[in-house]
């Protein structure tokens, strides 16, 4: 079995919010306990709904938020034993959001030179080639390189920002909902891009997602997240074909799927809302929403346990096959 | 009519006036504005040889007013320099690193802000006494607030776009995200700060100087012009009346500067193509 690249120990982030005076402190905990690995050269798919802590989760693993708890390492060491500017040639990110994610400022060119120089580059003639190298992996022409963001197409931007998270050739790039900001017929150019890209250069992904289609087309493996936890992990074939937990079985259904070729089971669907994560439900944190709920639900939280090896899900009722 | 068009045009053109003069007072002067004394021709009101007239010491103060816009527009644009120099450097570190350093600087901010900054640069006159250099210190030390303020609320908003993320995940130091990342992307609205200040600062000026603690006689700035003119204000009023003027215009043109800048410098406008 390789070495893990990332490896996610009893992560953690909480944060406090309020007031001592407007109702009081509490605690909010946007991640509770995740435990992940990802190994190089894969893709790990990580959904949920909105507000479930995928982002926070993601801005954790890049260092830009101390954990409360638990560990991250890269590489099999520590983050916080690990040199700022070695974590930053390890793991990059390209951002959900391609107007907020590029300074209005820059040039293309020198936001792709301006890494290389921090990180040592100096020599005039190889960062032109790199960055000219960049430029053309992820389809854009040379004389894009002296034009300023808002000069381009939102497709065309998310390019330019997946050109600066690998212009420092990482091993691991977190994507946070790469597409989601994107029109429709550009989603496939850019999910296909990074799948190149990922043969290419031997990328390792986390694909950060609410919607599961995205996740289903690229993913080797699958993490489902509610309020802050994973409740299932494995394999593609596993989720997308033995479900074990609700939740997932729930998102699968919601998979658009205009042709009707599989049928849905009316109890596969999830009622209501995600629950808040300032005041998380008793027991499983899904209950409410479950269509399986027993009492048992209630009173106990539901530990992530194995059904086969490398699929684990966080249920009652794990053994019962959707 | 283009965005900030009239009041750019009028506020940049009364401004380059200002500053034509100031540059080539020498050229465009009648006489010396010190030495030119001649008592044969005190107080003289405008005419053909001396346009503006002629002060108690028989002084043009045509050319008077020449040579002291060299003075009020200096104060205007060193002191606005520091107060920017020292308001961005505080509001900038303030805004983008938070906590402690955040809550001395805001405090001292508003510390600042309760004390009228006139009464302040009165109290640094009085200390460092009258002169140009503590003329151009007192009012480069005593109004930086605005635009620390202003810097650090820009550096807030701007602290939690992807780009500044994107930049520390690529390993940027901090220094390097806020000269290079975040600087460049707030720089509008502190032009705007900066110009609108300027004509505060040559008001200041002329206060302090009428005050008798700014420029000292008989070397001419406007403010110190006024303050001599005072007595005479019933029968010499032109005495008072041109280095009036000329403030007023200045700082009005500034002001429509400041304007004309804060429309084209905003952000919905730059997505001009370059």
């Amino acid at each position: 079995m390789a070495e893990s690249l990332l490896q996610l120990d009893d992560l953690a982030v909480h944060f406090k919010v309020g007031s001592t005076f407007a109702g009081g402190i509490h605690t909010l905990k946007a991640v509770d306990g995740v435990t992940i690995d990802v190994k190089p050269g894969e893709c790990l798919g990580l959904v949920g709904e909105s507000g479930c802590g995928k982002s926070t989760l993601a801005l954790a693993i890049m260092g830009l938020i101390p954990p409360t708890r638990g560990h991250v390492a890269l590489d099999g060491r520590d983050l916080s034993e690990r040199e700022r500017l070695e974590t930053a040639r390890t793991v990059q990110m390209v951002f959900q959001d391609p107007y907020a994610s590029l300074n209005p400022r820059q040039t293309v060119r020198r936001t792709l030179a301006d890494p290389l120089r921090i990180h040592g580059v100096t020599d005039k003639a190889e960062v032109e080639a790199r960055v000219a190298d960049m430029l053309a992996r992820v389809g854009l022409r040379p004389e894009h390189a002296d034009r300023y963001p808002h000069e381009f197409s939102g497709g065309q931007r998310q390019r330019i920002g997946i050109a600066r998270a690998l212009i420092l050739k990482p091993k691991l790039v977190i994507c946070d909902e790469p597409v989601s900001a994107l029109d429709v017929s550009i989603r496939a150019q850019i999910i296909n891009l990074l799948l190149e890209l990922k043969d290419e250069l031997g990328l390792a992904y986390i694909m950060i997602s609410h919607d599961l289609g995205v996740v289903e087309h690229v993913s080797d493996r699958v993490a489902v997240m509610y309020l802050g936890r994973i409740v299932e992990q494995g394999g593609w074939q596993e989720i997308f074909e033995d479900p074990r937990h609700p939740y997932t079985r729930a998102l699968i259904a919601a998979i658009p799927d205009p042709f009707q070729r599989a049928a849905v089971p009316a109890r596969a669907k999830a009622k209501g809302e995600i629950a808040s994560a300032l005041a998380p439900p008793p027991g499983c944190h899904f209950h409410p929403r479950c269509p399986l709920k027993a009492d048992i639900c209630v009173s106990q939280d539901p530990p992530l346990e194995a059904i086969a090896a490398g699929h684990r899900a966080a249920c009652h009722f794990r053994d019962r096959s959707g | 009519m283009r965005k900030g068009g009239l009041s750019l045009w009028v506020g940049g053109g009364l401004v380059a006036l200002a500053l034509a003069v100031a540059i080539f007072a020498p050229l465009i002067a009648l006489t010396d504005p010190v030495m030119g004394a001649n008592l044969m021709n005190a107080e003289i009101p405008p005419g053909l040889e001396f346009p503006f007239g002629t002060d108690a010491q028989g002084r043009d103060i045509y050319s008077r007013i020449c040579y002291g816009a060299r003075i009020s527009l200096t104060v205007g644009i060193v002191s606005q320099i520091l107060n920017s120099l020292i308001g961005v450097t505080l509001g900038l570190t303030a805004g983008y690193w938070g906590g402690l350093w955040d809550d001395l600087v805001s405090g001292l901010t508003n510390l600042m802000l309760a004390i009228p900054s006139l009464i302040f640069a009165l109290a640094i006159m009085a200390i460092l006494g009258p002169g140009l250099v503590s003329l151009l210190i007192a009012l480069g030390l005593t109004s930086w607030s605005y635009s620390c303020r202003i810097a650090r609320a820009q550096v807030l908003s701007l602290k939690s776009q992807g780009y500044i993320q994107a930049a520390r995940i690529l390993g940027y130091g901090d220094l390097r995200i806020m000269f290079t990342q975040v600087l460049p992307n707030i720089l509008g609205p502190l032009i705007v700060i900066a110009t609108l200040g300027m004509g505060g600062a040559i008001l200041a000026e002329a206060a302090l100087s009428f005050l008798g603690l700014g420029i000292r006689p008989p070397f001419p700035s406007w403010g110190s012009m006024l303050s001599e003119a005072r007595d005479q204000i019933n029968t010499a009023p032109w005495l008072s009346v041109f280095p009036g003027l000329a403030i007023f215009l200045t700082v009005l043109g500034l002001n429509l500067l400041g304007d004309g800048l804060r429309d084209i410098l905003d952000p919905q406008s730059t997505t001009r193509r370059t």
